[in-house]
């Protein structure tokens, strides 16, 4: 893989570990609905840094999908990011106009999407597809182009490029499709890398697989990852760091490590209490009662407050603001857990 | 084919309820060529009452055709079902209707197994419109309905709703309902979790729980998710291109598997480890699982197993099990031993394989 990175994916010298590639503060995300606006991402702030991987997690329709869209510029017509900025390596691209955006975003930001066969084009073959991104920024021919698609194919671990550059996306199995989405992503050498939901659809020995890709390339180009799951195990196995969302809220930041090993808010808690593993069989799991409150009728006071255990009426008056919470961790929750609580343990 | 992997006396002294031997199923596939898909072949299993039998495995492996030609939506090709002694698919008229009725199906899309145009309690009710002398009168039809919606945690007043009003953990709460409407003796759980968030999972991983101790049910569980069959299953199935390759108790399977397959499905699956202490190798394995319509000679997995010799391509590994745990067979020629297990210290190092993660930073 070493000789390719010297023409493919340099590791970036402007790049030093653990900087911050990208800082997202206070992004609102409304989508207009027939029901009226609806607040999808409110008051979201987290950053990523070069080398590592930031997990976003949570469940469907917490919001964590649309954060990375809007982070790329991608939002649907509807939507709109109505406050906040987004930082990337020092210039606010919500500040840009489209075309300036996409000059200067384009290059500099991939994105890997959950389904690779309908974020591919099944009428141009996977060649043509690769080769957009150095004829449209790098100005090359399309031959050019193509010898770049196939350094490129091989990069990411396809076997046979020069054979395979002129097939389809339907010739191509879940796991390779997922390879030729994360290698447009890659083509231009980013500094960040979205992955939403990147093995979702996979078999856990392909995730493995796609997985270890993504650590190498992270490795090998000081690449910001920020990866967007709603699996706890995941995050546990490949992040360095997690911002936990609910109902279109960051409820907890914070390493891995730590939020997993003593998490702070409730809903936390009741994530990692829902995994099955280490339970014995037969035994009951401490599931959250419930389900997330849809869109339009999110409470005023605490997003979480329908199913928290320990909810109290100040919850229901005023929203916890993310607060930090001990070295690193922040925490959205008047009554932030300790270590100690015991209160979750008989819920 | 292995007696250790399916002899039912060796298990439990009476007959088991649910005894499959030897099932094949072909699918033809329009096309130039070999254009034979083998599905399923020579499957072995059985299931007692009240238990429940998990069934893992990736992608196009055969699970779901399983669980189809269980339910006698496929007709196959070789091969017995046997449930309680009698073979479902020499069943005529009402006696097969009565068969139907001990065997029932949950579906894994909540969001598009369920009829848009009806509402819950009619989906729910259904079945009673084939088998209409369980419950014959309309007050009988309410009541049972009622009472149904209750058992799996629905409020009775929703029955008038339809499947869009309610959540995907309520639709799959409407779907164990239904599957539950006549009284089964079996449920074939086809990834009944996948498409739920995790916290609705938990609910309703209780719920079949709950359920399967009140009412004494089997199930076969399929599921991709190791930590939700871990969970749920007192015995485990490990299906590859069609085969069975391992099976055995939850526990044995799981903390001491013998087929590379097996070890290599556990590995490859994250783990929460909160505490970070225990460093884990990983064994990844490369490439993908073969076509079943050009499944390899011999052992199936040889083409992704870092332990395959010439043996392998040429002979079709039986189902062997080890004198200690004579209940849990692998079809392997080259079995995962303790050593190969425990190298977990110091790398396994496949030939086609790749360590994958020293300690995790």
């Amino acid at each position: 893989m070493s000789t390719h990175t010297q023409s493919v994916s340099t590791a970036r010298e402007d790049l030093t570990e653990n900087e911050v590639v990208l800082r997202v503060t206070g992004l609102d995300v409304d989508i207009r609905t027939p029901k009226g606006v609806l607040r999808a991402v409110n008051n979201v702030s987290f950053e990523a840094r070069a080398g590592r991987t930031l997990a976003l997690l949570g469940e469907s329709g917490c919001g964590k999908s649309m954060t990375a869209k809007a982070v790329a510029g991608l939002l649907d017509p509807v939507a709109d990011v109505t406050g906040g900025t987004v930082v990337l390596n020092g210039t606010d691209l919500a500040a840009l106009s489209p075309k300036q955006r996409l000059k200067y975003a384009g290059p500099e930001l991939g994105i890997v999407f959950q389904d690779a066969l309908t974020a591919l084009n099944p009428v141009y073959t996977v060649g043509t597809q690769l080769s957009e991104a150095f004829r449209i920024h790098q100005k090359l021919s399309a031959k050019a182009a193509k010898v770049k698609a196939i350094e490129l194919m091989r990069h990411v671990g396809i076997p046979e490029p020069e054979s395979r550059v002129d097939s389809f996306p339907h010739q191509f199995s879940g796991g390779m499709r997922q390879r030729i989405l994360i290698a447009m992503a890659v083509a231009l050498n980013p500094r960040l890398l979205i992955a939403d939901e990147p093995t979702t659809a996979l078999d856990v020995t392909v995730q493995a697989q796609i997985m270890k890709l993504l650590r190498d390339l992270r490795t090998e180009s000081h690449l910001a990852v920020v990866l967007i799951t709603h699996d706890l195990a995941l995050v546990a196995e490949e992040a360095d760091t997690v911002a936990v969302m609910y109902a279109g809220n960051v409820v907890e930041t914070g390493p891995v490590r730590e939020v997993f090993g003593s998490p702070k808010h409730p809903y936390t808690r009741g994530l990692l209490d829902s995994v099955p593993a280490d339970v014995g069989r037969g035994a009951d799991l401490n599931s959250i009662a419930g389900s997330p409150p849809e869109l339009h009728r999110i409470p005023e006071g605490c997003v979480y407050q329908s199913r928290c255990p320990v909810v109290q009426d100040v919850c229901r008056a005023i929203r916890p603001a993310l607060e930090a919470e001990g070295a690193g961790r922040t925490v959205a929750c008047h009554f932030a857990l300790t270590t100690a609580s015991k209160e979750l343990d008989h819920v | 084919m292995s007696d250790a992997i399916s002899t039912p006396s060796a298990v439990a002294p009476t007959v088991p309820l649910l005894d499959v031997r030897g099932l094949t199923k072909n699918f033809h596939v329009p096309g130039r060529g070999n254009n034979v898909l083998c599905a399923l072949d020579r499957i072995d299993l059985h299931v007692g009452r009240g238990e429940t039998l998990g069934l893992v495995g990736e992608s196009g492996c055969g699970k779901s055709t399983l669980a189809r030609t269980l339910l006698m939506l496929e007709q196959p090709d070789e091969g017995t079902i046997r449930f309680e002694g009698t073979d479902p698919f020499g069943l005529k008229g009402k006696q097969l209707l009565a068969w139907r009725r001990r065997v029932q199906m949950v579906f894994q899309d909540p969001f598009a197994s369920l009829n848009a145009r009806m509402t819950a309690g009619e989906i729910i009710s259904e079945p009673w419109a084939t088998h209409t002398d369980l419950y014959p009168t309309k007050k009988a039809r309410a009541a049972r309905l009622n009472e149904l919606m209750e058992i799996v945690g629905l409020r009775a007043s929703d029955a008038g709703k339809s499947p869009q009003e309610f959540s995907g953990g309520q639709r799959q709460r409407i779907g164990i309902a239904r599957a539950l409407a006549l009284n089964p003796d079996v449920i074939v759980l086809d990834e009944p979790v996948s498409a739920l968030d995790l916290s609705v999972q938990a609910q309703v991983l209780n719920l079949l729980n709950d359920l399967q101790k009140r009412l004494g049910v089997a199930y076969i569980f399929i599921s991709h998710d190791l930590s939700v069959v871990r969970h749920v299953a007192d015995r485990v199935a490990v299906m590859y291109l069609g085969r069975i390759v391992e099976t055995g108790t939850t526990e044995q399977v799981f903390d001491r598997p013998r087929h590379p397959y097996t070890a290599a499905l556990m590995s490859a699956s994250p783990h929460l480890d909160v505490t970070g202490a225990t460093p884990r190798n990983r064994i990844v394995l490369e490439g993908e699982m073969p076509s079943p319509l050009d499944p390899p000679s011999g052992c199936r997995f040889r083409t992704r197993c870092w332990k395959a010799e010439d043996v392998c391509a040429t002979t079709a590994p039986s189902g062997s099990s080890s004198a200690a745990e004579p209940l849990h067979a692998a079809e392997c020629h080259f079995p995962m031993t303790t050593e190969d297990l425990k190298s977990a210290g110091s790398p396994i190092k496949p030939k086609n394989a790749v360590n994958l993660l020293a300690p995790l930073q």
